[in-house]
């Protein structure tokens, strides 16, 4: 299915960004006074968010990330990630990150919603990056979002959402757990093997839908009884096979008993 | 049973006055099947094909096979106003605004399941007994074509609601037809009238759907079980079982008043199945759309094999002449279950020309006492199960997280690795079991006594083995082995329920009613009688090399 070129490809890109990016954010560092500007009007809502959210950072992820962000031998640098990475992270309960995987798994959050505001109100602050954009997340058109999502996601994520393997073990996750938040900072950021969304290619609008379609599939009850696990006809064969069959030849077993 | 034998009696009187004692109706309800359960396997298949008879009849009443282009406008929320073609749209329809709709989609589609899978696990028993020989080789090829017209007919259902899943299956049709050297182009040209996916494919499947592959079946049916009436079907060795007789139940009304029951019984699965577990979501699929896939997409359990083996197959092209020859199709989804299939359909000549037995056989063998023949069925089935499960890669390596690369390079090894292994194991099985068999025969069962002997030892006593017994394991009837037959009583206690049997002597069919053992176990008594135990007639053993008696 995956041949090597395509993987080396998919590795170049994001590792060429991530050095690109440490440079930025070290000669940012060394020249720059970024910490200090939110220091200097602590009044605003903003900033004390900003404020807020060093602290957090400082405790729970500067180790990997470096006190400055610039990023360090645990973890890459977050300069100019922006905050939608940081909610998507953060709220998925992928970091703060525990052991070395393959791909940081979804875990419980560890940090309530205002503080994962206040986190990424302070990555944000070092360099910007994609912010979530205003408003619901989720009211954007279902039918557009299907079309989209079909487009967009499925090859990856299944059609219903139910995820699917990747190739080298890499995998892309269900999406049933995931929040509006979540979704929409998944598609904004693109983490590990999956491609970011920009606006050019899905306008905040398209983004929306996507969410709305997400938790259509992945919540809503469907008709037709147990779903299987959404894996299309596989699991619908092995039913066959270890219920069905087996029941008849039961029956047959039964019967012959009987006789 | 009496109430039963009282109905019968009287319809066949009710018969009697109306067409006289004709001679026809007469055997056809006084017509003898052996019971045993895996008898049954055949019924299974039969049942679940006029379940889909019922069923597609239903959804044909509000399917609409066209291409055209249609804006949607149902009740399914999320697609409304979406463009489609008729077909789905319709699909739509039958799923959320036809009363019963859904719950008959689903039982068609679970039925078509359960059909294949019924047709192979008859295919098994039918196998793995030798029932395929001299005389019934015939009806094995035609249970052959029936297997390969089952799998194109469940292809071509699946294929018409033109979701994405169908979409996506066909335009694997279309690469692999098109795959095919010199006439490949043209071939799938013809197929789809143009280019894939063209705007005719699914009007043309709904008519191999629901007319000719149907029509087919039908026919092949009808031939399968003529052949069966008219061969009398085959038996397990047993007491009274010979070569030239059939020992069983009355075809009615004790037979037809199981297969009604047993059809119910299939009936009473597959709607249970239908409604609780939900089959091809095709809401969830989408509209079919060439530039969109969704991941996990794959056929029905029973073309499974098919995208396995293309899974397991290195990316190999051949460049000749100016064309691409793309072995990596051809390989495992044309030549392969062409060699298969023709494998299979040959299956009754090759066994006879290896074993060089060309006799009529009517009675059967325990899979244990063929220990080649089920060594190679085995074997067979373990090739195929690794083609099933290499076409699920995907889905295992996210339910496992283990990587697809790992799956199918381990099963690129075990597929030449497995089936041998599966061989010499199952042949050691088999031969053990006769062992154990010999065993029971020779040295008899545990009685339960335990005796003191002079030296203060302690053993349990033995006792031969019922004669029926020693019939069902041996394969020898207690004529052929006068040493048994001595002492013996042909009725005596642990001879329990009534059987007919019907023999086929010069003057048509006899019947008599004999009496028949009760389970291994269940009477002791029996077993405490001394001259049961027979020396020396037990048959040799198969692997062994040397032939058996008979
Ligand atoms: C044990 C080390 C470790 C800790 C602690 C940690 N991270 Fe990370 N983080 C990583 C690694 C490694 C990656 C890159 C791999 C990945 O994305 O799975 C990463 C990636 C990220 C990214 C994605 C960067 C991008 O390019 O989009 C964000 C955002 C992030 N971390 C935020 C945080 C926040 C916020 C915390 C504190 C709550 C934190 N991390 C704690 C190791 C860590
Ligand atoms: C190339 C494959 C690919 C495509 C296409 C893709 N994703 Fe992903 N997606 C991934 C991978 C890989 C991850 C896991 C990232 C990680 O663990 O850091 C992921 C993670 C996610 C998550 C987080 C799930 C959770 O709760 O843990 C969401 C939500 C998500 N994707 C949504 C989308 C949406 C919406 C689209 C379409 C707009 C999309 N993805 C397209 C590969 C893909
Ligand atoms: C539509 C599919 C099929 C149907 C409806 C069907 C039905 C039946 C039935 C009802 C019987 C009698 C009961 C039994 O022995 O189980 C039978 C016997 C038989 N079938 Fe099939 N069958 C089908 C497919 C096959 C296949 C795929 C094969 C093998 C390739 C096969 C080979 C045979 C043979 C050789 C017999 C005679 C068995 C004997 O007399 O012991 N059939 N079939």
């Amino acid at each position: 299915m995956d041949s090597a070129p395509s993987r080396m490809q998919r590795l170049s890109g994001p590792t060429v960004i991530v050095l690109a990016l440490a440079v930025i954010g070290m000669l940012y560092t060394a020249f720059g006074a970024p910490a200090g500007h939110a220091k200097d009007d602590p009044t605003t809502e903003q900033s004390m968010a900003v404020k807020a959210g060093r602290e957090l950072y400082l405790q729970g992820c500067s180790t990997c990330h470096g006190l400055g962000l610039q990023g360090g031998a645990g973890g890459p640098s977050l300069i100019g990630v922006g905050e939608s990475s940081v909610i998507f992270q953060v709220e998925s309960g992928r970091m703060p990150l525990k052991a070395g995987t393959v791909e940081a798994p979804r875990k419980k959050a560890k940090y309530t919603t205002a503080e994962i505001d206040q986190l990424a109100a302070f990555v944000g602050a070092h360099g910007g990056g994609p912010k979530l954009p205003p408003g619901k997340l989720n009211d954007g058109n279902l039918q557009q979002g299907g079309e989209l999502f079909r487009t967009n996601c499925a090859s990856c994520h299944n059609f219903a959402g139910a995820g699917g393997a990747l190739s080298y073990g890499q995998y892309a996750p269900p999406l049933t757990e995931a929040s509006a938040r979540v979704i929409m900072g998944a598609m904004q950021s693109g983490p590990e093997n999956m491609p970011r969304f920009s606006d050019n290619q899905l306008t905040p609008d398209e983004k929306k839908a996507v969410v709305r379609y997400v938790q259509f599939i992945t919540k809503a009850p469907q008709p037709g009884g147990a779903a299987l696990g959404r894996f299309g006809p596989v699991p619908e064969g092995l039913v066959m096979w270890l219920v069905g069959i087996t029941a008849l030849v039961g029956v047959t077993l039964w019967i012959g008993a009987r006789a | 049973m009496t109430v039963l034998g009282k109905g019968a009696a009287g319809t066949g009187k009710w018969v009697d006055d109306r067409l006289g004692s004709s001679n026809f109706i007469r055997r056809s309800l006084n017509k003898v099947f052996p019971d045993h359960w895996s008898f049954m396997l055949g019924e299974i298949a039969l049942y679940s094909f006029i379940i889909l008879l019922l069923t597609g009849t239903y959804l044909t009443l509000f399917f609409d096979a066209s291409m055209h282009e249609v804006v949607y406008n149902g009740s399914y929320i999320p697609l409304k106003g979406v463009t489609m073609s008729q077909a789905y749209a319709s699909t739509l329809n039958i799923s959320f605004d036809v009363r019963g709709g859904l719950l008959m989609r689903q039982i068609h589609h679970w039925a078509a399941l359960l059909f294949l899978a019924s047709i192979t696990v008859h295919l098994m028993r039918v196998f793995f007994t030798g029932a395929f020989r001299k005389p019934r080789e015939l009806n094995w090829v035609i249970g052959t074509l029936l297997l390969i017209t089952g799998i194109l007919e469940g292809f071509a259902g699946y294929s018409l609601p033109d979701d994405l899943l169908s979409g996506t299956g066909l335009r694997i049709a279309a690469s692999i037809t098109e795959s095919i050297p010199v006439i490949g182009t043209w071939a799938s040209i013809l197929l789809f009238g143009g280019e894939f996916p063209g705007t005719s494919i699914v009007g043309r499947l709904y008519a191999i759907h629901i007319l000719l592959i149907p029509g087919l079946i039908l026919a092949l049916i009808t031939f399968h079980l003529m052949m069966i009436w008219y061969q009398k079907h085959t038996d397990f060795p047993g007491p009274r079982r010979t070569e030239h007789n059939v020992v069983g139940s009355r075809m009615y009304p004790v037979y037809a008043a199981k297969a009604g029951g047993f059809f119910f019984l299939v009936f009473a699965v597959l709607a249970l199945l239908g409604g609780l577990a939900q089959i091809n979501p095709i809401w969830l699929y989408g509209p079919y759309d060439p530039s969109q896939v969704s991941a996990g997409s794959q056929p029905d359990w029973y073309m499974g094999f098919l995208d396995g083996s293309t899974r397991l197959m290195p990316n190999w092209e051949i460049h000749a002449f100016s064309h691409t020859i793309p072995i990596n199709v051809i390989l495992p989804t044309v030549v392969l279950p062409g060699i298969l299939f023709n494998l299979l359909g040959a299956w009754p000549w090759i066994e006879a020309r290896l074993t060089k037995d060309h006799d009529y056989h009517n009675l059967l063998d325990r899979p244990r006492d063929k220990p080649r023949r089920t060594a190679i069925g085995a074997m067979g089935i373990s090739f195929y199960v690794m083609l099933l499960i290499a076409g699920g890669n995907d889905i295992i390596a996210s339910i496992f997280s283990i990587s697809v690369q790992t799956i199918t390079h381990t099963l690129r090894v075990a597929i030449f690795v497995v089936p041998p292994l599966v061989y010499w194991a199952t042949k050691r099985f088999c031969l053990g079991l006769q062992r154990a068999d010999d065993e029971l025969v020779h040295h008899g069962i545990e009685s339960g006594t335990i005796r003191r002997l002079p030296s203060g030892e302690f053993v349990e006593e033995t006792v031969g083995l019922p004669v029926p017994y020693q019939i069902t394991l041996t394969g020898v009837e207690p004529s052929e082995r006068p040493a048994l037959h001595a002492g013996e009583p042909p009725e005596g206690p642990g001879y329990g329920d009534k059987q007919v049997v019907e023999v086929h002597g010069n003057g048509g069919p006899v019947v008599h009613e004999v009496r028949r053992p009760r389970g291994f176990f269940r009477d002791k008594t029996i077993s405490r009688k001394e001259p049961l135990r027979p020396e020396a007639t037990m048959p040799p053993l198969e692997g062994t090399g040397k032939p058996r008696a008979k």
